[in-house]
C-alpha cells in the first residue's frame, strides 16, 4: 500500500470519517457480488424462487451489506491491519435501498496499539440493517 | 428442518488458494476500490474475502458439513458471520488448507417467530506449516414460522 494510513494516536473517538451512503443497491450489484463470492443462492436473483420462499422480490445478500460495511472501515484504517470482523444482520435489504454505513471507535488499547470499532448500516427508513464489530492492529503500516 | 445429528460433523479438508485476480474482483464487488486498483502480487484480501471458500469446497466431496444441517431454505437465514485473523489477513499467493466443523446447535424461544434454532459452523484456515491463519464462524438460524419481512 502506497497511501498513508492513520497512526494509533490519530484514531480517536469523534475523529471517525463521515458516514458513507451506498445505493440504491441494484440487482447488478447483487449479481456482481454473488459471482465474486460464489454464493449462488437463487433467493437473491430468481424472482420465482424468492416468491416461493415467501418474499415479494429477490432480496439482497447479507454478506454484500457486510462487505460494504467493512469497506467503510478499511478505507480509513487499511485492510492489512484488520484482525477481526463480526457482523450481525437485523433486517433484509431489497434492491433499490440505499444503506448508509458509519462507525465509531469503541475502545483503544494503547499497549497493543489496537482499536475496536462498532459499525452499523442504516436503510432509507432509518432502520438498522446490519451491525458490526472490527478490531484493527495499528502497530504497523502507519 | 435442522438435523440435530449434524452437530459435531467435520468436513473433508480442502485447499483454498488466495488469488490476486479474485481479490480484485471481490474488492470491486464490495466497492473497496482502493484494494481493487492497487492489487499487486501480494494484494491483501478484504475482511470478508474468505467467504469465497464456496468455490473451493465445492470441488471436494464432503468438504462442507453445512449440507448435513438440512436447514430450511424458506425459514433459514444467515444470522451472524465472523472472521478472526491470527496475524495479518491472507494475502495473494497464499495456499491455505481449510476444515469446517458444525460446532454448536441451540434453541431460543421467540414470541414472533416460534422456536429459533441456531447452528454454528467454524472453518479453520491453516498454512503449509500448519499455522492457524484465520477462523471463520458462521451462525445460521431457522425460525419456527416463516420470517415476517416488512
Amino acid at each position: 500500500m502506497s497511501r498513508s494510513l492513520p497512526a494509533f494516536d490519530a484514531v480517536q473517538p469523534g475523529g471517525e470519517p463521515p458516514a458513507w451512503a451506498v445505493g440504491p443497491i441494484s440487482r447488478t450489484d447483487i449479481v456482481r457480488y454473488q459471482g465474486a463470492s460464489g454464493d449462488f443462492n437463487p433467493v437473491h436473483h430468481d424472482e420465482g424462487f424468492a416468491r416461493a420462499s415467501g418474499f415479494d422480490a429477490p432480496l439482497g445478500v447479507g454478506m454484500l451489506t457486510a462487505g460494504l460495511m467493512t469497506t467503510w472501515a478499511t478505507r480509513w484504517l487499511g485492510a492489512e491491519r484488520v484482525r477481526s470482523t463480526r457482523v450481525r444482520w437485523k433486517k433484509p435489504v431489497f434492491p433499490g435501498t440505499t444503506v448508509t454505513f458509519s462507525g465509531t471507535v469503541a475502545s483503544r488499547d494503547a499497549e497493543a496499539a489496537r482499536v475496536d470499532l462498532e459499525l452499523q448500516g442504516v436503510d432509507d427508513a432509518g432502520d438498522v440493517v446490519v451491525l458490526g464489530w472490527m478490531t484493527f492492529d495499528l502497530s504497523e503500516g502507519a | 428442518m435442522v438435523s440435530r445429528s449434524a452437530e459435531g460433523a467435520e468436513g473433508t479438508p480442502f485447499e483454498i488458494v488466495v488469488e490476486q485476480g479474485k481479490i480484485a474482483e471481490f474488492a470491486r464487488a464490495v466497492q473497496a476500490h482502493d484494494l481493487a486498483e492497487h492489487h499487486g502480487a501480494d494484494a491483501v484480501s478484504p475482511p470478508t474475502f474468505l467467504t469465497t471458500q464456496f468455490f473451493w469446497e465445492e470441488r471436494v466431496d464432503g468438504a462442507n458439513p453445512w449440507s448435513l444441517v438440512e436447514m430450511s431454505q424458506e425459514r433459514g437465514m444467515h444470522a451472524e458471520q465472523a472472521y478472526v485473523f491470527h496475524g495479518p489477513p491472507p494475502q495473494a499467493g497464499e495456499r491455505l488448507v481449510a476444515t469446517s466443523r458444525v460446532t454448536r446447535m441451540w434453541d431460543k424461544e421467540s414470541r414472533s417467530a416460534g422456536t429459533l434454532t441456531f447452528v454454528e459452523m467454524v472453518t479453520e484456515f491453516r498454512d503449509a506449516a500448519g499455522t492457524l491463519r484465520a477462523t471463520a464462524t458462521l451462525t445460521g438460524v431457522e425460525t419456527g414460522k416463516p420470517p415476517e419481512v416488512a
